[in-house]
């Protein structure tokens, strides 16, 4: 197969940066799109010139690395992320548009690498439970029910991609903090810290310079991880009955 | 002269060795511990869990990791789960079992002591691991639910879905930006350590490069604690993410730090067959897969039907037929072996004829499809995205993939290599499970190395630090920082005309030919003969763009690719010393009639440790042998 592709180049943080178009020529269909982007790179290396600066580790949808924005949609057509984006999606000859993801929180480091490290801050901020390691009790002493236990797992299986900003027309990090905050607060264990942790967390991620949400859930609907837009609603009500027990400091 | 080595095994009798230890370590006393800095290099299981512990006891921590988050680590894709002896299922685990297990699965090529104390502290990982929030897998009950995994025949693996590598190392990483906001660790994501450097022997710091910033520095310590993982990436095509790499390793063994078995490595039966030469990397489907999946491929050779063509008694279940107690559900080596047997046998399966069937169909028909969708959905919908074949319906297409390695630097029972101070965890050291991991060890292990072995033993050597700090002012420091900006610099300036990339795959079909599921003395010699011309070329023909000064990808590709030109000799040299075959390492020469491992007790149970002795020179061999007091070496059978 083969593509003309329109790829955001920018040397830096600090340089202005543009779109430059490129081929990408005998692709095979089972290619992954970071291998299609693979395949270009080293065609750009062979003729000199700078290949082309993206994230990826894992590639196998697991590490939240990759963060592309494909045809103006994080992580492009289909659910998951941009790793397990096949070729076979496209039509050949298609035109396809790569950008990073942008959001005023993951400022740019070079080409499609921005640095998210807000994500880091946001949990730092809160986003655990504190247990002194060797001091936990046994494992079995304390029962979880099976519902909140598998909805406790759907909040967590966020890969902190970053996804959810890049969608988000507020570049909001309502999803991602939902979610860490409904996976701790609906496990039994995550009681002592939960009216804290839902204050600072929030706290932080306005701090960063994240939007505020204004429901157009376009978070959900690109989540590789599947994580639901409910988990903010949840967080909505942690944060407002915290804050109000917090204001009549009962 | 060679080195005695002294695995500083503790006296006593197996079960007591760990609390006696322990009792006896020194200690270093709470107001004394943030005079202590030490250096944490890696974030996955084993690096985070380290991190955040020691920084909570007091000691003042720097984490580097690559990645730009430490949450992002490899560990992160683990699928299956997590080994423990708790005896929840009351089918007859015990600890005594795990150990025995993993002894047995090991091939007879491990510490008894080391793995013993694994097996005691998976309790104590599980009970942290749940205070901490990881959402386990539960019955209706609300207790911990269990299932099987390849080489035992008890349920004790805990998991989070198909993603309990993501769910521990979120535990772990959250722990560690707990100690981070309290100010104990201070993180350093996007950095990757270039060197080791040693003052007086001692490990005192690493040379690191700012991946953004492309600006080279040094840190010093008073203790330096690798968890960087494993060298799967040599073989180019791994189940390893893109950036997992041997150069931390690699650095300190070229500094004196011993590599012991880098000849052991595991080759994971059932991950998604290659498809062409773009390929990147390689994906894992879970060996929890094989629970319910039944493994088979035609009787005949190039049978052209599809599989729902062929009948059951034109079908082979080679792993049901030839180990009746232990099915599909043999260790590892022996399932990705027995794959080969049957692709080399013109019985493989799909395009390329490497591949063999594992069918979920009897479990479809005996559980339906909704629970076979609930045990493993994400996983059928992630071999339909790569394949675009539909799992329920057709049988999946497996082959055997590159997915850990036992090798790696040699560490004593307190963790610590050879060289005073470097301490290494996880998969980057080679103690715990001998010539083949089981399922679901690894996670285990990198915990119990982090949450609780190194934050106990490390006291024993930072006890005799009182007073010796390094200074990255100190000639030493200076010294490496050089060495590594030269090296970039040289990397950079050879202008060839081969990527980085091409040398990668080039050296990696070299070693997966040589060195992989089966290896021989003619195959190891003629590999031996071409890494050092590899080599040779890498550093006259590579081309490496852009400047050391930035962001640049193919640069730190180049530095990783260079270790592994270098690594991949001791990894075949290695591999050709071993006369025997055991686990993960088969050699063609050595198998029973029937084909299995054929062990050579006589001669190398022993840990294989190499010595660096100069680049053109034969690196040393020292051998730690290795006694079983407590379990009888047998050939192992699951038959």
């Amino acid at each position: 197969m083969n593509f003309k592709l329109k790829v955001w180049r920018q040397k830096d943080g600090a340089s202005p940066g543009s779109f430059k178009d490129y081929d990408a020529k005998d692709v095979p269909s089972e290619a992954s799109f970071l291998e299609m982007l693979d395949i270009v790179n080293e065609s750009l290396a062979a003729s000199g010139e700078d290949p082309i600066a993206f994230d990826s580790d894992c590639r196998e949808g697991i590490c939240g690395t990759c963060s592309l924005v494909i045809n103006g949609i994080p992580h492009g057509p289909g659910k998951g992320t941009t790793c397990q984006l096949y070729m076979r999606r496209f039509a050949d000859s298609d035109t396809i548009w790569i950008e990073p993801f942008r959001a005023a929180a993951f400022p740019p480091i070079k080409d499609l690498v921005v640095d998210r490290s807000a994500f880091d801050r946001i949990i730092e901020a809160g986003g655990y439970i504190v247990v002194r390691t060797g001091s936990a009790p046994e494992a079995n002493s304390l029962p979880v029910a099976k519902h909140d236990a598998d909805l406790a797992m759907e909040a967590a299986a966020c890969i902190g991609c970053g996804a959810c900003v890049a969608a988000c027309p507020n570049s909001a990090a309502m999803l991602f903090v939902s979610a860490k905050v409904s996976h701790l607060g609906l496990l039994p264990q995550g009681q002592a810290e939960r009216e804290s942790r839902v204050i600072h967390m929030v706290r932080k991620m306005d701090e960063l310079g994240f939007g505020s949400c204004r429901n157009h859930y376009e978070c959900e609907a690109i989540c590789p991880a599947e994580v639901s837009a409910t988990f903010m609603a949840r967080l909505n009500q942690d944060y407002a009955l915290a804050s109000a027990k917090k204001v009549l400091a009962v | 002269m060679s080195m005695i080595l002294d695995p500083k095994i503790p006296s006593g009798p197996l079960e007591k060795k760990w609390s006696k230890h322990r009792g006896e370590s020194k200690l270093v006393a709470p107001n004394n511990r943030p005079k202590f800095d030490l250096i944490v290099v890696g974030s996955g299981l084993a690096g985070a869990s380290a991190a955040a512990t020691l920084g909570e006891l007091g000691y003042n921590v720097k984490c580097f990791c690559f990645q730009d988050s430490p949450r992002r680590a490899h560990s992160i894709a683990a699928q299956g789960g997590i080994n423990a002896a708790k005896n929840y299922q009351n089918d007859g685990d015990s600890v005594f079992r795990l150990f025995y297990d993993t002894i047995k699965g090991g091939d007879f090529r491990s510490r008894e002591a080391n793995v013993y104390r694994l097996a005691e502290i998976s309790l104590n990982i599980i009970d942290q691991c749940v205070a901490q929030g990881v959402p386990f897998a539960r019955e209706y009950g609300g207790l911990l639910a269990n299932r099987s995994f390849g080489g035992v025949q008890v349920s004790r693996t805990f998991y989070a879905r198909g993603q309990t590598g993501q769910q521990l190392l979120l535990g772990a990483y959250q722990a560690l930006q707990h100690e981070i906001a309290e100010g104990t660790v201070k993180m350093y994501p996007r950095t990757e350590m270039l060197d080791l450097v040693l003052v007086n022997g001692h490990a005192k710091g690493i040379v690191v490069r700012n991946l953004v910033t492309g600006e080279i520095n040094t840190h010093a310590a008073d203790a330096v604690i690798l968890a960087t993982g494993g060298y799967g990436n040599v073989f180019y095509l791994s189940t390893n993410a893109k950036g997992c790499n041997v150069t931390a390793t690699w650095r300190a063994h070229k500094r004196g730090a011993l590599f012991a078995n880098p000849c052991f490595t595991q080759i994971h039966p059932t991950c998604i067959p290659v498809s062409g030469p773009y390929q990147a990397k390689l994906t894992l489907m879970s060996e929890s897969l094989r629970n319910d999946g039944r493994v088979w491929v035609p009787k005949k050779k190039g049978d052209p039907r599809s599989p729902d063509q062929i009948p059951k008694e034109e079908r082979d279940y080679y792993l049901e037929r030839k180990y009746p107690a232990f099915g599909n559900l043999v260790p590892r080596d022996i399932a990705s072996r027995n794959a080969k047997e049957v692709c080399d046998q013109g019985r493989g399966v799909g395009p390329s004829g490497l591949g063999v069937y594992l069918d979920f169909s009897d479990a479809i028909q005996r559980h339906g499809e909704s629970t076979i969708r609930e045990r493993y959905g994400n996983l059928f919908e992630m071999y339909q995205n790569i394949t675009n074949e539909n799992a329920y319906k057709t049988p999946m297409r497996i082959y055997p993939a590159v997915h850990y390695t036992m090798g790696g630097l040699w560490v004593d029972y307190n963790l610590m290599t050879n060289v005073p101070g470097l301490h290494v965890l996880g998969e980057a050291n080679f103690s715990d499970h001998g010539a083949n991991r089981l399922g679901a060890s690894a996670l285990m292990q990198g915990l119990s190395d982090g949450y609780f072995v190194i934050p106990s033993t490390i006291a024993n050597y930072l006890a005799t630090q009182m007073g010796k700090k390094a200074s990255t002012e100190q000639p030493e420091f200076k010294a490496a920082e050089n060495e590594a900006r030269c090296r970039i610099n040289r990397l950079l300036s050879i202008k060839g005309k081969k990527t980085v990339t091409t040398f990668h795959r080039e050296l990696g079909l070299l070693v997966w030919d040589k060195c992989g599921m089966a290896r021989d003395a003619q195959g190891l010699q003629e590999a031996l003969q071409k890494i050092p011309a590899m080599r040779a070329e890498f550093w006259e023909n590579v081309n490496v763009l852009g400047d050391g000064a930035e962001f640049n990808q193919a640069l730190e590709h180049a530095g990783r690719v260079a270790d592994f030109l270098e690594f991949a000799e001791l990894m075949c040299l290695d591999a050709l010393e071993r006369n025997e075959s055991c686990g993960g390492h088969f050699r063609l020469e050595f198998q029973t009639k029937e084909g299995e491992a054929l062990r050579d007790d006589e001669h190398y149970c022993h840990v294989a440790a190499w010595e660096y002795a100069g680049p053109h020179t034969r690196p040393n061999l020292i051998k730690e042998s290795l006694g079983f007091e407590y379990v009888k070496l047998s050939q192992r059978s699951y038959k």
